[in-house]
């Protein structure tokens, strides 16, 4: 299967080539992929190379000027980086800005701690007005994507990542989705994390939400689930452990409920080696998900399974 | 200026740009009040934010503010603060005050002018010495060299302010990044204007305006 971001630059192109406002602003990372786009909108493709304050700075000055910027990196160096661009030069300026980013968890082990943001989404949200996409699929990312670029002058964060489900669902770009329904519990499985969760959940009588859209947080959608599934939550995010339970509490403000936030860790493992280990690592296989969740939807009590 | 008072610590912030600011308003730059969103209009950006009485006081003769507004400087019903809010301040094209943002932002601001075919605005962004301590500014200075942005300027307010600088250093900085750069003096309109409207094809130009050093007499 090809990856999120191998549908990028061909989905950005043809936007490209549909409106005039669009433009892509890039730090040398993604480059090769915009050559021949480039050559068609040289002044809307943008290279700034390996600057990030630049980046940043370069599409608001874009956006001041009534374009709607689409900014692309690794997520270490698009959020992280240029956290008070972000926070100013987007923010305080009042314009809009698409920031698409890839990596951010640990799409690239290899390349070890300096290529891992999984506090993306948390950095975010100490910012007011960021919409999230989390697509969990090529196919969503694609969607995605065009919802970003087409929101106005909004300020959109698209996560593309390397780890995906096995088929693309239909998605929205704003309400969570209801998979499975169930009595005991509501997990809300954010993106990528989507098919482990299913597999954890196989046996147990949980409602399953799927959110690839999580800023802003779907309180309507949790709170509905929970009319019928009760309001013990879990959310499994594929970014820092715990980023929307702040959310998850402030939908339930009114009714008694327990939430549980699963995702990343934040100690630095110090490991290398693949995605899957990292995601093992950090308890987020559909084996390690399936003791956390059973455990605290069911007291442990799971049906049927034998692990 | 009189009328802006509770900023003091940057009064000399604020005096030290007061010249190149009514040279600029003044004579060079094709903006006025009611062309706030005209597309053709020149664009300035105020990085340096701190100390904004100076540019205050310009966008009030100007037009742009009205002058009842300055007595109120940095109060909570005032849209005049310390540093300036673009959201609140008629012709005010960037907020600034954290220091290092105007020049990225200009950088972007001539991109998109071009990228839309609007040939004939142009960009001024003006920073300060010491702001040029911060390293986003050098992201800026050495892509916009070889990338040929002729729409875009810098005036460098040098009221020797930085506590790492070497003489001439400014200028060089830009020059050996590919800019234009002419240093002049800061109160002189004449040479201000001279250098302001001096020719520099297919490159970016930068004015270092020399002011009396922040820090003479303490």
């Amino acid at each position: 299967m090809d990856t999120m971001r191998d549908r990028f630059a061909p989905v950005v192109s043809r936007l490209l080539d549909e409106d005039p406002r669009v433009a892509v602003v890039l730090a040398e990372i993604g480059w090769d992929a915009f050559a021949e786009v480039q050559r068609r909108h040289p002044d809307r493709v943008v290279n700034v190379g390996i600057r990030e304050q630049l980046l940043i700075g370069t599409g608001a000055g874009l956006a001041l000027t009534g374009l709607r910027p689409i900014v692309h990196t690794f997520a270490s160096f698009l959020v992280e980086r240029p956290f008070e661009q972000v926070k100013l030069d987007l923010g305080h300026q009042d314009v809009g800005a698409v920031l698409v980013s890839a990596a951010a968890s640990f799409d690239w082990p290899a390349g070890g701690y300096t290529h891992m943001a999984p506090g993306d989404v948390a950095l975010l949200d100490t910012l007011d007005g960021w919409t999230v996409h989390v697509p969990g699929h090529p196919d969503e990312a694609e969607t995605l994507l065009r919802h970003a670029v087409a929101a106005g002058d909004d300020k959109v964060y698209v996560r593309l990542s390397v780890q995906a489900n096995a088929v693309g669902r239909a998605v929205d770009g704003a309400r969570f989705h209801t998979v499975r329904e169930g009595r005991s519990g509501v997990v809300v499985a954010v993106g990528p994390t989507l098919d482990a969760v299913l597999a954890a959940t196989e046996a147990l009588d949980t409602t399953v939400l799927y959110a690839t859209t999580v800023r802003p947080f779907d309180a309507a959608a949790l709170r509905h689930a929970t009319e019928t599934a009760g309001t013990d939550v879990v959310l499994v995010e594929p970014y820092l452990a715990g980023t929307s339970t702040a959310a998850a509490n402030d939908a339930l403000t009114d009714v008694p409920h327990r939430v549980l936030g699963l995702g990343v860790g934040r100690r630095e493992l110090r490991r290398y080696g693949h995605t899957e280990e990292h995601v093992a690592a950090h308890g987020l296989d559909a084996r390690s998900l399936r003791e956390r969740i059973g455990e605290f939807v069911g007291g442990g009590r799971v049906v049927g399974v034998s692990a | 200026m009189g009328l802006m008072t509770g900023d003091e610590k940057h009064g000399p912030a604020a005096t030290s740009t007061l010249d190149v600011l009514w040279v600029l308003y003044d004579q060079v730059l094709r903006v006025g009040p009611k062309q706030l969103d005209d597309p053709e209009r020149d664009r300035f950006l105020l990085s340096k934010g701190h100390g904004p009485m100076a540019y205050y006081a310009v966008l009030v003769a100007k037009g742009f503010v009205p002058v009842e507004w300055l007595p109120g400087f940095g109060s909570y019903d005032s849209p005049l603060g310390h540093h300036p809010d673009r959201v609140l301040v008629p012709g005010a094209e960037i907020g600034s005050g954290s220091l290092g943002h105007g020049l990225p932002i200009g950088v972007g601001t001539a991109l998109g002018l071009r990228a839309q075919g609007l040939d004939e605005p142009r960009v001024w962004v003006l920073i300060g010495d010491a702001e040029l301590d911060e390293g986003s500014n050098h992201e800026a200075i050495a892509f916009a060299g070889p990338a040929g942005l002729e729409r875009l300027h810098t005036v460098v307010v040098d009221n020797s302010s930085a506590s790492h600088a070497r003489p001439g250093g400014i200028a060089a900085r830009f020059e050996a990044a590919g800019w234009s750069a002419v240093t002049v003096d800061g109160r002189d309109h004449e040479a201000l204007y001279a250098a302001f409207t001096a020719p520099h094809p297919g490159r970016p130009h930068v004015v270092v305006a020399r002011v009396e050093p922040k820090n003479e007499n303490t």
